[in-house]
Protein backbone atom coordinates (compact mmCIF):
# COMPACT_ATOMS: atom_id res chain seq x y z
CA UNK A 1 0.00 0.00 0.00
CA UNK A 2 2.73 2.44 0.86
CA UNK A 3 4.15 1.90 -2.65
CA UNK A 4 1.00 3.18 -4.32
CA UNK A 5 1.01 6.26 -2.12
CA UNK A 6 4.64 7.04 -2.77
CA UNK A 7 4.06 6.97 -6.52
CA UNK A 8 1.63 9.81 -6.24
CA UNK A 9 1.50 11.92 -3.10
CA UNK A 10 -2.26 11.99 -2.72
CA UNK A 11 -4.50 10.11 -5.07
CA UNK A 12 -4.68 6.74 -6.79
CA UNK A 13 -4.95 4.85 -3.56
CA UNK A 14 -6.87 1.64 -3.93
CA UNK A 15 -9.46 1.94 -1.21
CA UNK A 16 -9.54 -1.76 -0.53
CA UNK A 17 -5.85 -1.84 0.29
CA UNK A 18 -6.03 0.93 2.89
CA UNK A 19 -6.83 -1.28 5.80
CA UNK A 20 -5.70 -0.04 9.15
CA UNK A 21 -5.87 -3.49 10.72
CA UNK A 22 -3.48 -4.88 8.12
CA UNK A 23 -1.13 -2.00 8.80
CA UNK A 24 -1.23 -2.76 12.48
CA UNK A 25 -0.26 -6.38 11.98
CA UNK A 26 2.73 -5.42 9.87
CA UNK A 27 4.05 -3.03 12.47
CA UNK A 28 7.78 -3.03 12.95
CA UNK A 29 7.62 -1.29 16.30
CA UNK A 30 4.76 -2.13 18.63
CA UNK A 31 5.23 1.01 20.69
CA UNK A 32 5.08 3.43 17.81
CA UNK A 33 2.11 1.58 16.38
CA UNK A 34 0.26 1.98 19.64
CA UNK A 35 1.12 5.65 19.78
CA UNK A 36 -0.11 6.05 16.20
CA UNK A 37 -3.37 4.32 17.11
CA UNK A 38 -3.80 6.62 20.09
CA UNK A 39 -3.12 9.69 17.95
CA UNK A 40 -5.83 8.37 15.63
CA UNK A 41 -8.35 8.29 18.49
CA UNK A 42 -7.75 11.92 19.28
CA UNK A 43 -7.39 13.09 15.70
CA UNK A 44 -10.61 11.38 14.62
CA UNK A 45 -12.56 12.91 17.52
CA UNK A 46 -11.46 16.39 16.47
CA UNK A 47 -11.96 15.92 12.74
CA UNK A 48 -15.43 14.42 13.10
CA UNK A 49 -16.52 17.19 15.47
CA UNK A 50 -15.10 19.86 13.14
CA UNK A 51 -16.97 18.37 10.19
CA UNK A 52 -20.21 18.50 12.18
CA UNK A 53 -19.63 22.08 13.34
CA UNK A 54 -18.84 23.34 9.85
CA UNK A 55 -22.47 22.73 8.89
CA UNK A 56 -23.52 25.67 11.07
CA UNK A 57 -21.70 28.25 8.99
CA UNK A 58 -24.51 30.41 7.55
CA UNK A 59 -27.12 28.56 9.63
CA UNK A 60 -26.44 29.59 13.25
CA UNK A 61 -28.95 31.74 15.18
CA UNK A 62 -26.81 34.84 14.64
CA UNK A 63 -23.85 35.90 12.55
CA UNK A 64 -21.49 35.89 15.53
CA UNK A 65 -22.31 32.22 16.11
CA UNK A 66 -21.59 31.31 12.48
CA UNK A 67 -18.17 32.80 13.09
CA UNK A 68 -17.68 31.29 16.54
CA UNK A 69 -18.60 27.75 15.50
CA UNK A 70 -16.57 28.13 12.30
CA UNK A 71 -13.52 29.26 14.29
CA UNK A 72 -13.92 26.43 16.79
CA UNK A 73 -14.13 23.97 13.89
CA UNK A 74 -10.98 25.49 12.41
CA UNK A 75 -9.06 25.02 15.66
CA UNK A 76 -10.24 21.40 15.79
CA UNK A 77 -9.14 20.80 12.19
CA UNK A 78 -5.74 22.16 13.20
CA UNK A 79 -5.53 19.66 16.06
CA UNK A 80 -6.74 16.85 13.79
CA UNK A 81 -4.12 17.70 11.16
CA UNK A 82 -1.29 17.55 13.69
CA UNK A 83 -2.58 14.32 15.21
CA UNK A 84 -3.33 12.54 11.93
CA UNK A 85 -0.02 13.67 10.47
CA UNK A 86 1.67 12.05 13.45
CA UNK A 87 -0.53 8.95 13.30
CA UNK A 88 0.13 8.43 9.59
CA UNK A 89 3.87 9.02 9.52
CA UNK A 90 4.47 5.63 11.06
CA UNK A 91 2.68 3.80 8.20
CA UNK A 92 3.75 6.13 5.40
CA UNK A 93 0.38 7.84 5.09
CA UNK A 94 -0.40 11.53 4.97
CA UNK A 95 -3.10 13.26 7.00
CA UNK A 96 -5.19 13.39 3.80
CA UNK A 97 -4.78 9.65 3.22
CA UNK A 98 -6.18 9.05 6.70
CA UNK A 99 -8.98 11.59 6.41
CA UNK A 100 -10.23 10.66 2.94
CA UNK A 101 -9.35 7.03 2.36
CA UNK A 102 -10.43 5.18 5.47
CA UNK A 103 -13.86 3.59 5.67
CA UNK A 104 -16.11 3.73 8.69
CA UNK A 105 -14.77 0.69 10.62
CA UNK A 106 -11.26 2.16 10.45
CA UNK A 107 -12.27 5.36 12.24
CA UNK A 108 -11.63 5.63 15.97
CA UNK A 109 -13.86 8.55 16.99
CA UNK A 110 -16.01 8.27 20.10
CA UNK A 111 -19.78 8.41 19.56
CA UNK A 112 -20.21 11.81 21.21
CA UNK A 113 -18.39 13.58 18.40
CA UNK A 114 -20.48 11.82 15.75
CA UNK A 115 -23.82 12.85 17.16
CA UNK A 116 -25.85 15.02 14.79
CA UNK A 117 -26.01 18.78 15.24
CA UNK A 118 -29.72 18.67 16.07
CA UNK A 119 -30.99 22.10 17.03
CA UNK A 120 -28.63 24.75 18.39
CA UNK A 121 -29.12 23.51 21.97
CA UNK A 122 -28.04 20.00 20.96
CA UNK A 123 -24.90 21.40 19.37
CA UNK A 124 -24.19 23.45 22.50
CA UNK A 125 -24.73 20.40 24.73
CA UNK A 126 -22.28 18.42 22.58
CA UNK A 127 -19.79 21.32 22.70
CA UNK A 128 -20.19 21.62 26.46
CA UNK A 129 -19.28 17.97 27.02
CA UNK A 130 -16.63 17.81 24.28
CA UNK A 131 -14.79 21.00 25.28
CA UNK A 132 -14.68 20.02 28.95
CA UNK A 133 -13.38 16.57 28.05
CA UNK A 134 -10.81 17.91 25.58
CA UNK A 135 -9.62 20.59 27.99
CA UNK A 136 -8.89 18.08 30.76
CA UNK A 137 -7.45 15.59 28.27
CA UNK A 138 -4.97 18.05 26.79
CA UNK A 139 -4.13 19.55 30.19
CA UNK A 140 -2.92 16.09 31.20
CA UNK A 141 -1.46 15.08 27.83
CA UNK A 142 0.88 18.08 28.03
CA UNK A 143 2.86 15.94 30.49
CA UNK A 144 3.09 12.96 28.13
CA UNK A 145 6.48 11.31 27.75
CA UNK A 146 5.83 11.41 24.01
CA UNK A 147 7.23 14.81 22.97
CA UNK A 148 5.01 15.19 19.88
CA UNK A 149 1.77 14.45 21.72
CA UNK A 150 2.86 16.78 24.54
CA UNK A 151 3.55 19.59 22.05
CA UNK A 152 0.21 19.16 20.26
CA UNK A 153 -1.59 19.12 23.61
CA UNK A 154 0.19 22.24 24.92
CA UNK A 155 -0.91 24.10 21.80
CA UNK A 156 -4.45 22.73 21.72
CA UNK A 157 -5.28 23.26 25.40
CA UNK A 158 -5.15 27.05 25.09
CA UNK A 159 -7.57 27.00 22.18
CA UNK A 160 -9.92 24.49 23.76
CA UNK A 161 -10.07 26.75 26.82
CA UNK A 162 -11.87 29.32 24.64
CA UNK A 163 -14.22 26.62 23.31
CA UNK A 164 -15.08 25.65 26.86
CA UNK A 165 -15.91 29.23 27.78
CA UNK A 166 -18.07 29.58 24.71
CA UNK A 167 -20.12 26.51 25.57
CA UNK A 168 -20.52 27.51 29.23
CA UNK A 169 -21.88 30.91 28.30
CA UNK A 170 -24.44 29.34 25.98
CA UNK A 171 -25.52 26.67 28.47
CA UNK A 172 -26.18 29.40 31.03
CA UNK A 173 -27.94 31.65 28.54
CA UNK A 174 -30.18 28.96 27.06
CA UNK A 175 -31.04 27.41 30.43
CA UNK A 176 -31.90 30.77 31.97
CA UNK A 177 -33.43 32.35 28.87
CA UNK A 178 -36.98 31.73 27.77
CA UNK A 179 -39.14 28.75 28.65
CA UNK A 180 -38.53 27.45 25.12
CA UNK A 181 -34.74 27.86 25.22
CA UNK A 182 -34.64 26.13 28.60
CA UNK A 183 -36.78 23.27 27.35
CA UNK A 184 -34.45 22.80 24.40
CA UNK A 185 -31.30 22.96 26.55
CA UNK A 186 -32.71 20.25 28.83
CA UNK A 187 -33.60 18.07 25.83
CA UNK A 188 -30.22 18.62 24.19
CA UNK A 189 -28.34 17.74 27.34
CA UNK A 190 -30.36 14.60 28.02
CA UNK A 191 -29.97 13.44 24.38
CA UNK A 192 -26.18 13.88 24.45
CA UNK A 193 -25.49 12.66 27.99
CA UNK A 194 -25.59 8.91 27.15
CA UNK A 195 -22.36 9.45 25.17
CA UNK A 196 -20.35 10.85 28.09
CA UNK A 197 -19.52 7.45 29.53
CA UNK A 198 -17.54 6.21 26.51
CA UNK A 199 -15.06 9.06 26.99
CA UNK A 200 -13.94 7.49 30.28
CA UNK A 201 -13.54 3.88 29.11
CA UNK A 202 -10.01 2.43 29.33
CA UNK A 203 -9.38 0.27 26.28
CA UNK A 204 -6.49 -2.28 26.37
CA UNK A 205 -4.42 0.15 24.27
CA UNK A 206 -4.16 2.47 27.25
CA UNK A 207 -2.44 -0.22 29.36
CA UNK A 208 0.32 -0.39 26.75
CA UNK A 209 0.83 3.38 26.72
CA UNK A 210 1.48 4.16 30.36
CA UNK A 211 2.95 7.65 30.61
CA UNK A 212 2.29 8.34 26.93
CA UNK A 213 -1.51 8.32 26.75
CA UNK A 214 -3.95 9.79 29.22
CA UNK A 215 -5.96 7.12 31.00
CA UNK A 216 -9.57 8.01 30.12
CA UNK A 217 -11.01 6.88 33.47
CA UNK A 218 -8.62 9.25 35.24
CA UNK A 219 -10.31 12.25 33.60
CA UNK A 220 -13.78 11.63 34.99
CA UNK A 221 -13.35 13.50 38.25
CA UNK A 222 -11.92 16.63 36.62
CA UNK A 223 -14.40 16.70 33.73
CA UNK A 224 -17.42 16.16 35.96
CA UNK A 225 -15.97 18.51 38.57
CA UNK A 226 -15.88 21.27 35.97
CA UNK A 227 -19.24 20.54 34.31
CA UNK A 228 -21.45 19.93 37.33
CA UNK A 229 -21.09 23.40 38.91
CA UNK A 230 -22.06 25.00 35.60
CA UNK A 231 -25.13 22.78 35.38
CA UNK A 232 -25.98 23.68 38.98
CA UNK A 233 -25.63 27.38 38.22
CA UNK A 234 -27.89 26.90 35.19
CA UNK A 235 -30.33 25.01 37.44
CA UNK A 236 -30.08 21.96 35.23
CA UNK A 237 -30.02 18.43 36.58
CA UNK A 238 -27.32 16.00 35.56
CA UNK A 239 -29.21 13.66 33.22
CA UNK A 240 -29.55 10.03 34.27
CA UNK A 241 -30.60 6.85 32.55
CA UNK A 242 -29.64 5.32 29.23
CA UNK A 243 -25.90 4.89 28.54
CA UNK A 244 -24.62 4.30 25.03
CA UNK A 245 -22.70 1.07 24.45
CA UNK A 246 -19.93 3.05 22.75
CA UNK A 247 -17.25 1.13 20.88
CA UNK A 248 -15.96 3.92 18.65
CA UNK A 249 -12.35 3.21 19.63
CA UNK A 250 -12.77 -0.31 18.23
CA UNK A 251 -14.42 0.88 15.02
CA UNK A 252 -18.03 0.27 16.12
CA UNK A 253 -19.79 3.50 15.27
CA UNK A 254 -23.18 5.10 15.52
CA UNK A 255 -25.34 5.34 12.41
CA UNK A 256 -24.28 8.98 12.09
CA UNK A 257 -20.67 8.46 11.08
CA UNK A 258 -21.35 6.93 7.64
CA UNK A 259 -23.27 9.90 6.19
CA UNK A 260 -20.80 12.32 7.78
CA UNK A 261 -17.85 10.55 6.15
CA UNK A 262 -19.68 10.38 2.82
CA UNK A 263 -19.82 14.16 2.76
CA UNK A 264 -16.29 14.60 4.13
CA UNK A 265 -14.76 12.22 1.60
CA UNK A 266 -16.83 12.57 -1.55
CA UNK A 267 -14.70 15.18 -3.28
CA UNK A 268 -11.39 13.45 -2.64
CA UNK A 269 -12.80 10.13 -3.83
CA UNK A 270 -14.55 11.53 -6.89
CA UNK A 271 -11.39 13.34 -7.99
CA UNK A 272 -8.41 11.41 -6.59
CA UNK A 273 -5.29 13.53 -6.44
CA UNK A 274 -7.15 16.75 -7.28
CA UNK A 275 -5.41 19.96 -6.24
CA UNK A 276 -6.47 23.58 -6.23
CA UNK B 1 19.42 32.81 31.01
CA UNK B 2 16.35 32.51 28.84
CA UNK B 3 14.29 35.66 29.11
CA UNK B 4 10.88 36.33 27.62
CA UNK B 5 12.54 38.72 25.16
CA UNK B 6 14.98 36.11 23.84
CA UNK B 7 12.20 33.54 23.53
CA UNK B 8 10.09 36.03 21.64
CA UNK B 9 12.74 37.06 19.11
CA UNK B 10 15.40 34.34 18.89
CA UNK B 11 17.54 36.15 16.28
CA UNK B 12 20.58 33.99 15.49
CA UNK B 13 24.08 35.03 16.54
CA UNK B 14 26.14 34.22 13.44
CA UNK B 15 26.28 37.00 10.82
CA UNK B 16 25.26 34.85 7.81
CA UNK B 17 22.13 33.59 9.56
CA UNK B 18 21.39 37.06 10.87
CA UNK B 19 21.29 38.45 7.32
CA UNK B 20 18.84 35.72 6.29
CA UNK B 21 16.79 36.28 9.46
CA UNK B 22 16.46 39.99 8.62
CA UNK B 23 15.07 39.10 5.17
CA UNK B 24 12.63 36.51 6.53
CA UNK B 25 11.64 38.96 9.29
CA UNK B 26 10.23 41.35 6.68
CA UNK B 27 7.47 38.89 5.68
CA UNK B 28 4.07 40.10 6.84
CA UNK B 29 1.05 38.29 8.20
CA UNK B 30 -1.36 38.06 5.22
CA UNK B 31 -4.37 38.63 7.51
CA UNK B 32 -2.88 41.48 9.56
CA UNK B 33 -0.51 43.03 7.01
CA UNK B 34 0.93 45.64 9.40
CA UNK B 35 2.58 42.91 11.44
CA UNK B 36 5.71 41.09 10.36
CA UNK B 37 6.23 37.49 11.36
CA UNK B 38 8.99 38.78 13.64
CA UNK B 39 6.56 41.20 15.37
CA UNK B 40 4.18 38.29 15.89
CA UNK B 41 6.84 36.01 17.33
CA UNK B 42 6.07 33.41 14.66
CA UNK B 43 9.61 33.43 13.25
CA UNK B 44 11.52 31.04 15.50
CA UNK B 45 14.82 30.25 13.81
CA UNK B 46 16.86 30.91 10.68
CA UNK B 47 20.04 28.92 10.06
CA UNK B 48 22.29 29.27 7.02
CA UNK B 49 24.59 26.30 6.51
CA UNK B 50 26.51 24.77 3.63
CA UNK B 51 23.47 22.62 2.89
CA UNK B 52 21.01 25.47 2.58
CA UNK B 53 18.81 27.77 4.62
CA UNK B 54 16.51 26.31 7.23
CA UNK B 55 13.70 28.39 8.72
CA UNK B 56 11.44 27.44 11.61
CA UNK B 57 8.01 29.01 12.07
CA UNK B 58 5.43 28.27 14.73
CA UNK B 59 1.69 28.62 14.10
CA UNK B 60 -0.34 31.15 16.05
CA UNK B 61 -3.46 28.94 16.15
CA UNK B 62 -3.44 25.24 15.25
CA UNK B 63 -5.78 25.72 12.31
CA UNK B 64 -4.59 29.12 11.14
CA UNK B 65 -4.77 29.06 7.32
CA UNK B 66 -2.33 32.00 7.09
CA UNK B 67 0.55 29.67 7.96
CA UNK B 68 0.70 28.26 4.43
CA UNK B 69 0.94 31.77 2.99
CA UNK B 70 3.64 32.73 5.50
CA UNK B 71 5.62 29.63 4.66
CA UNK B 72 5.43 30.39 0.91
CA UNK B 73 6.29 34.06 1.43
CA UNK B 74 9.36 33.23 3.53
CA UNK B 75 10.53 30.74 0.90
CA UNK B 76 10.14 33.23 -1.95
CA UNK B 77 11.65 36.15 0.01
CA UNK B 78 14.79 34.14 0.74
CA UNK B 79 14.95 32.57 -2.72
CA UNK B 80 14.54 36.06 -4.23
CA UNK B 81 17.54 37.22 -2.18
CA UNK B 82 19.62 34.41 -3.64
CA UNK B 83 19.43 31.82 -0.86
CA UNK B 84 19.59 28.22 -2.04
CA UNK B 85 17.74 25.17 -0.78
CA UNK B 86 15.36 27.06 1.48
CA UNK B 87 13.33 24.81 3.74
CA UNK B 88 10.61 26.04 6.10
CA UNK B 89 9.54 23.84 8.97
CA UNK B 90 6.52 24.36 11.23
CA UNK B 91 7.05 23.43 14.86
CA UNK B 92 4.46 23.44 17.65
CA UNK B 93 6.69 23.56 20.70
CA UNK B 94 7.08 25.77 22.60
CA UNK B 95 3.50 26.80 21.90
CA UNK B 96 3.11 30.31 20.52
CA UNK B 97 1.76 32.95 22.87
CA UNK B 98 0.72 36.57 22.44
CA UNK B 99 3.35 37.31 25.11
CA UNK B 100 5.89 37.05 22.29
CA UNK B 101 4.37 39.89 20.32
CA UNK B 102 6.80 42.82 20.25
CA UNK B 103 5.90 46.24 21.66
CA UNK B 104 6.41 47.70 18.18
CA UNK B 105 4.00 45.08 16.87
CA UNK B 106 1.40 46.02 19.48
CA UNK B 107 1.74 49.70 18.59
CA UNK B 108 1.35 48.88 14.88
CA UNK B 109 -1.77 46.83 15.63
CA UNK B 110 -3.40 49.74 17.44
CA UNK B 111 -2.49 52.11 14.61
CA UNK B 112 -4.18 49.66 12.23
CA UNK B 113 -7.38 49.69 14.30
CA UNK B 114 -6.97 46.40 16.19
CA UNK B 115 -6.71 46.48 19.99
CA UNK B 116 -3.54 44.73 21.15
CA UNK B 117 -3.64 41.80 23.60
CA UNK B 118 -3.90 42.91 27.24
CA UNK B 119 -2.34 40.95 30.06
CA UNK B 120 -0.46 37.70 29.86
CA UNK B 121 -1.28 34.25 28.64
CA UNK B 122 -1.77 31.26 30.89
CA UNK B 123 -4.25 28.46 30.94
CA UNK B 124 -6.43 28.97 33.93
CA UNK B 125 -7.06 26.02 36.19
CA UNK B 126 -10.52 24.53 36.22
CA UNK B 127 -13.00 26.49 38.26
CA UNK B 128 -11.19 29.82 38.24
CA UNK B 129 -12.54 32.90 36.55
CA UNK B 130 -10.80 34.51 33.62
CA UNK B 131 -9.77 38.02 34.62
CA UNK B 132 -9.02 40.40 31.84
CA UNK B 133 -7.89 44.01 31.86
CA UNK B 134 -10.20 46.41 30.10
CA UNK B 135 -9.64 46.51 26.36
CA UNK B 136 -8.83 49.97 25.08
CA UNK B 137 -10.66 51.27 21.99
CA UNK B 138 -8.02 51.70 19.25
CA UNK B 139 -9.89 54.74 17.89
CA UNK B 140 -10.74 56.90 20.90
CA UNK B 141 -8.68 55.13 23.62
CA UNK B 142 -11.73 54.74 25.85
CA UNK B 143 -11.68 51.84 28.30
CA UNK B 144 -15.47 51.74 28.26
CA UNK B 145 -15.71 48.84 25.83
CA UNK B 146 -17.46 45.48 25.76
CA UNK B 147 -17.04 42.15 24.06
CA UNK B 148 -19.63 41.44 21.36
CA UNK B 149 -18.27 38.04 20.34
CA UNK B 150 -15.25 36.12 21.55
CA UNK B 151 -14.65 34.68 18.08
CA UNK B 152 -14.02 37.21 15.34
CA UNK B 153 -12.92 37.60 11.74
CA UNK B 154 -9.85 35.38 12.24
CA UNK B 155 -8.89 32.78 14.86
CA UNK B 156 -6.77 35.28 16.75
CA UNK B 157 -9.36 38.03 17.17
CA UNK B 158 -12.51 38.82 19.14
CA UNK B 159 -15.11 41.44 18.25
CA UNK B 160 -15.57 44.41 20.61
CA UNK B 161 -17.50 47.64 20.59
CA UNK B 162 -16.67 50.98 22.16
CA UNK B 163 -19.45 52.43 24.31
CA UNK B 164 -18.08 55.95 23.94
CA UNK B 165 -17.36 56.35 20.23
CA UNK B 166 -19.83 53.51 19.44
CA UNK B 167 -17.52 51.91 16.86
CA UNK B 168 -16.97 48.17 16.67
CA UNK B 169 -13.37 46.96 16.58
CA UNK B 170 -11.26 43.81 16.54
CA UNK B 171 -9.29 42.74 19.59
CA UNK B 172 -6.27 40.45 19.32
CA UNK B 173 -7.04 37.83 21.99
CA UNK B 174 -4.55 36.75 24.62
CA UNK B 175 -3.42 33.20 23.93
Amino acid sequence: MSDTIEQDGHGHVDVDTVQLSAELVEAASVASHDVAEYALWLGDDSLVLAQNLGWWISRAPELEEDIALGNIALDLIGHARSLLHYAGAESGRTEDDLAYWRDEPQWRSAHLFEQPNGDFAHTIARQFIAAHYLFELYSTLMESTDATLAAIAAKAVKEVDYHRDHSIQWVLRLAQGTEESRRRMITGLSDLWPFVEELFVDEPLIDRLEGVAVRPSSLRAAVEGAMFPVLAEAELEVPRGFISSGGGRRGDHSENLGPLLAELQVLARAHPGAKW
Amino acid sequence: MVTVASLARPRPSDPASQRAWDIAAEVCDPEVPVLTIEDLGVLRSVAVTADGTHVILTPTYSGCPAMEAMRDDVTSALAGAGYQNVTVELVLSPAWTTDWMSDEGKAKLVGYGIAAPTGHSGVRPTGTVRLQLAVKCPRCSSLNTRELARFGSTSCKALYECRDCLEPFDYFKVL
